[in-house]
């Protein structure tokens, strides 16, 4: 990778204050998303692929959230410790996001037209017919049928594939450089879902918007993304391109998560004894210990990994992994 | 078309509310023990029978319970609310006169406790636990218990006796001359101390409630949208988030409406005012059973009016609701 | 949700217990929490003992005049001064005490009775039962409510026994609006519909199987009915319509009314009694909404 990428997340860690005392939500998360590129996160709930997203946004939720440190770069201008006024200008116009949830992330008291033509005469002091103007044909981008009529539409009179629908237009309206989309079918039906993602993808293709796609879809990855992030307890424990970590996945998280997925066949083929479920539960970030968070839930765990946390090495060509048994297995 | 048949039919409704106080009027007089007559009598000092049947007939309390309820049912079509016999006026000439002075003490005291209460609330919170939550906590604690002739009569110790800024009773001063300007300041001079007593309930009601509202609306999905967008916080906060907020406060405010005419007619008694709640307070005094009818009726009247508005702005606020 | 899933993870792990703890004793240890519940309830205790130990204490007649008209408090050994007609404030509030708490606890329970009544059966039986009630219960909120028990004391006469019945038949409709409510949402739970496929009688399945569970948002909402039926109370003797026989705060600040420019005090006090008064009983509202609402429980 010669050029800079056009975001570049380096070392962010986040923290939370609970009663239970402190919370290290993102620890040490680094990724880089170039430009025309779509990069997929996946893990389990709570593993910190939300917080990635809204920390890139800056809406941490604080309190109780903070950015402790790290930074982000998007075209090399840095966003944690911006000012909030400069930040709001980028939000939206040079980031756009998508949220899980289109049946309540509309507000339901304007319709949609406006809600995306706010966007436009924000960022780009557009008169309001412009701007009006330039929401309808966003709404016809999306392949909304009758965009002009729909424009005028309130959300609650759309259905759940069609919120998303003007989600989408809404985020992309300013022609963002990135585009974040946070289980952006998650409460859609399966057949929406596909047309979610086949809309996603002649879009990225036209505009060449590189996307953060989140998800726990690995079926969704493999169709769609270019490199993959694999996030486990506010870390990242694999990254790759989606060919390499997809084909031959190095932590036993990763290879447990793709197991459980039952068209994606590793190659070679990992040991599966059925449909598979990792045991286990996420841990309690408060109550993390000083090795890897995976250990307790891993059936290859050495000693070595309840005593120290792992770092992000090279397992391969494109392919890093932060699992002692894998940077082992790697060294031999 | 939808909305104009709602409407419609709020208003139908309104008016088939207003014969059912009436009918409940009525009722109630014939059941209490005495009548007019009595009241009639007592006044002169006692009566014979002759005298009593004489009044009886000439009020008409000879015919039968359902003559009279029609007999006044018809007047008050024609806006004859019957006569009172204390004060020898019509009774409908006798409330218009003290109206106006009573809906512009009950509509300025509900509009600032409205709005103020509303702004309280919003930038409330903005930080829940911040020092003007607290003190929005502590206004609705001090709101609901305070009596409210307590309240009044606290103010006119200080800004009356304590500190003169305000006269103490009534609503013009006779010695001001002037122009309507000069008038209308008269009577907003007056009109201060009096609205912000009947406002204070309110107000700690509705600050509490926009509170409770907006920190709910905050929490929301469509307001990270708006953040997300690159919303200024100011518009997330008074376009996104207050415009969802607003329902409960507006629906609340309409439902409290009838409480603040009650709540006027002890503000009146304190300042003196001259409206509708003196009024009611000397007639009910002198027995005079026509004028507190009438006056009865006059307010929910006007309670039905303003929730036929609340039904509007309900609508205006919140596309979603349809009908019913 | 994507952000409160991300934070869920984090805020929903409390340390593993499995304590039982009955329900009751669980509520006690919320309300006892939220200090300034326990504040109210001392608060309140304190003017109880106040009114029905103090005048054991203090044993000045009420209505006799003890000394000239509107001596200042602390002054001649009057704690709190002497009224218009030099009768003893601080008697005055003893005895005004027990009434207008009797009058408030009284005029509740009938609007509590009333209100949970026609609350209940419209929100049982539902369709034209419910829209009557529901109709009834408008038409009273349409009518000032103030205004309309002036009319009965009016002409009913103003005793003890008209003005808690006028307070108490005035204002029930909040209650009936928040029982019908509850009463909607519980109809629909399973234990519910297991009861009524056992063929059990409607007054055994409202009074014994959904009344129950729909307590607590009656009781929070009773305890404010007392609360404003003391203010109520006190409105109506302000304006000169409650029994001139009985001593009570209101009729104290009402009888001395003509007076608050020269005397204040005889005016503040009672008022300020029964703001105390009001205040400890809606802050133990307050506690008992936080305890008794389960949405709240876990903050």
């Amino acid at each position: 990778m010669a050029e800079d990428p056009l975001l570049s997340v380096k070392d962010i860690v986040v923290d939370f204050k609970t009663r239970y005392g402190n919370a290290r939500v993102l620890d040490h998360v680094t990724l880089d998303v170039n430009s025309g590129e779509i990069l997929g996160i996946v893990g389990e709930s709570g593993c910190g692929k939300s917080m990635t997203a809204l920390s890139i946004m800056g809406l941490v939720p604080n309190p109780p959230g903070k950015v402790t440190s790290g930074s982000i770069k998007i075209d090399g201008m840095e966003l944690v410790g911006m000012d909030v006024d400069r930040l709001r200008q980028i939000r939206g116009k040079d980031i756009g996001m998508i949220f899980q949830e289109p049946m309540t992330s509309l507000n339901p008291v304007f319709t949609v037209g406006e809600q995306i033509a706010e966007s436009v005469r924000l960022h780009e002091n557009a008169r309001p017919k412009a701007a009006m103007d330039r929401a309808v044909e966003m709404l016809a981008a999306v392949e909304i049928p009758e965009a002009e009529t729909r424009a005028k539409a309130y959300p609650h009179q759309l259905s759940g594939g069609m919120r998303q629908r003007v989600m989408i237009a809404m985020a992309l309206a300013c022609r963002p450089k990135v585009l974040i989309a946070d289980e952006p079918t998650t409460a859609l039906d399966a057949t929406v879902q596909a047309q979610i993602f086949d809309l996603l993808q002649d879009l990225q293709e036209e505009t060449g918007t590189a996307i953060i796609l989140i998800t726990h879809d690995m079926g969704a990855i493999a169709e769609l993304a270019d490199t993959v992030a694999v996030m486990y307890a506010g870390r990242v424990v694999e990254k790759g391109t989606v060919d390499a970590v997809l084909s031959a996945p190095q932590h036993p998280y990763t290879k447990g998560l793709i197991t459980c997925v039952p068209h994606l066949e590793p190659d070679p083929p990992v040991e599966r004894h059925e449909l598979m479920e990792i045991p286990g539960v996420v841990p309690a970030l408060t109550e993390l210990g000083k090795g890897c968070a995976f250990a307790p839930r891993c059936g290859e765990a050495i000693e070595k990994c309840s005593g120290e946390k792992p770092r992000l090495l090279a397992t391969g060509d494109a392919h890093v992994t932060a699992c002692w048994v894998a940077q082992q297995e790697r060294a031999q | 078309m939808g909305v104009w048949n709602t409407i419609a039919k709020r208003v139908g409704y309104g008016l088939l509310l207003l014969v059912a106080v009436l009918i409940l009027n009525f009722v109630l007089i014939s059941i209490a023990p005495g009548d007019i007559a009595d009241t009639i009598a007592g006044d002169m000092g006692g009566a014979d029978a002759e005298v009593m049947a004489e009044i009886r007939t000439r009020y008409g309390l000879d015919q039968p319970f359902y003559v009279q309820l029609w007999r006044y049912l018809s007047g008050v079509v024609m806006f004859d609310l019957g006569h009172s016999y204390f004060f020898n006026t019509p009774v409908t000439t006798l409330i218009l006169e003290k109206l106006p002075a009573t809906l512009l003490l009950v509509f300025s005291a509900q509009i600032l406790a409205v709005i103020v209460g509303t702004l309280l609330g919003v930038m409330a919170a903005k930080k829940p636990n911040g020092p003007l939550s607290l003190t929005v906590t502590f206004l609705s604690l001090f709101g609901f218990a305070a009596p409210v002739f307590w309240t009044g009569i606290l103010l006119i110790i200080l800004f009356v006796s304590i500190f003169p800024v305000f006269p103490v009773a009534g609503m013009v001063d006779v010695t001001v001359e002037g122009g309507f300007f000069v008038q209308a300041l008269d009577v907003l001079h007056h009109l201060t101390l009096p609205m912000i007593t009947l406002a204070s309930i309110f107000l700690a009601l509705y600050s509490r409630l926009a509170r409770a509202s907006m920190l709910e609306v905050l929490g929301a999905d469509y307001v990270r949208t708006a953040r997300a967008k690159g919303v200024p916080e100011r518009v997330v906060l008074y376009k996104h988030a207050l415009r969802n907020a607003l329902g409960p406060v507006v629906t609340v405010a309409g439902l409290q409406f009838s409480a603040v005419i009650s709540g006027a007619v002890v503000v009146e008694a304190v300042f003196s005012w001259p409206g509708l709640g003196t009024l009611a307070l000397q007639s009910i005094l002198a027995r005079d059973t026509p004028t507190i009818m009438g006056i009865l009726f006059f307010s929910s009247f006007v309670v039905i009016i303003v929730n036929i508005l609340t039904d509007i702005a309900l609508r205006l606020i919140d596309p979603r609701i349809k009908s019913g | 949700m994507a952000e409160s899933a991300a934070t869920e993870g984090v805020m929903d792990q409390e340390p593993l217990e499995l304590k039982i703890t009955h329900p009751l004793s669980e509520m006690a240890t919320m309300f006892f929490r939220n200090y300034a519940a326990v504040a109210g309830l001392v608060l309140l205790i304190l003017i109880i003992l106040f009114t029905f130990l103090g005048p054991y204490i203090h044993t000045t007649d009420p209505f006799e005049m003890v000394w000239s008209p509107f001596t200042p408090p602390g002054e001649e050994g009057f704690l709190l001064g002497t009224d218009y007609l030099g009768r003893d404030i601080l008697a005055a509030m003893m005895a005004g005490g027990q009434v207008s708490m009797a009058i408030g606890l009284a005029a509740a329970v009938i609007s509590v009775v009333i209100g949970v009544t026609v609350g209940a059966f419209a929100g049982y039986y539902g369709g034209v039962i419910e829209e009557a009630l529901m109709r009834f219960t408008e038409f009273f909120q349409v009518l000032p409510t103030l205004l309309f028990s002036m009319v009965i004391v009016a002409l009913f006469g103003a005793s003890l026994l008209t003005v808690t019945l006028a307070i108490g038949v005035v204002s029930w409709t909040a209650v009936a609006r928040v029982t019908r409510s509850e009463f909607l949402r519980i109809r629909e739970l399973e234990y519910v519909a297991a009861a009524r496929s056992g063929s059990a009688r409607d007054g055994y399945l409202i009074f014994r199987v959904i009344l129950p569970n729909a307590l607590p948002p009656i009781i929070v909402q009773a305890n404010l009915m007392v609360g404003s039926a003391i203010l109520f109370e006190a409105a109506l003797s302000f304006l000169g319509l409650s029994d001139p026989n009985v001593m009570s705060w209101g009729q104290v600040i009402g009888s001395n009314r003509p007076y608050i420019l020269d005397a204040g005090f005889a005016v503040a006090i009672p008022g300020f009694a029964i703001f105390l008064t009001v205040l400890a009983i809606s802050l133990i509202g307050d506690g008992l909404n936080d305890a008794l609402n389960p949405k709240l429980r876990q903050r």
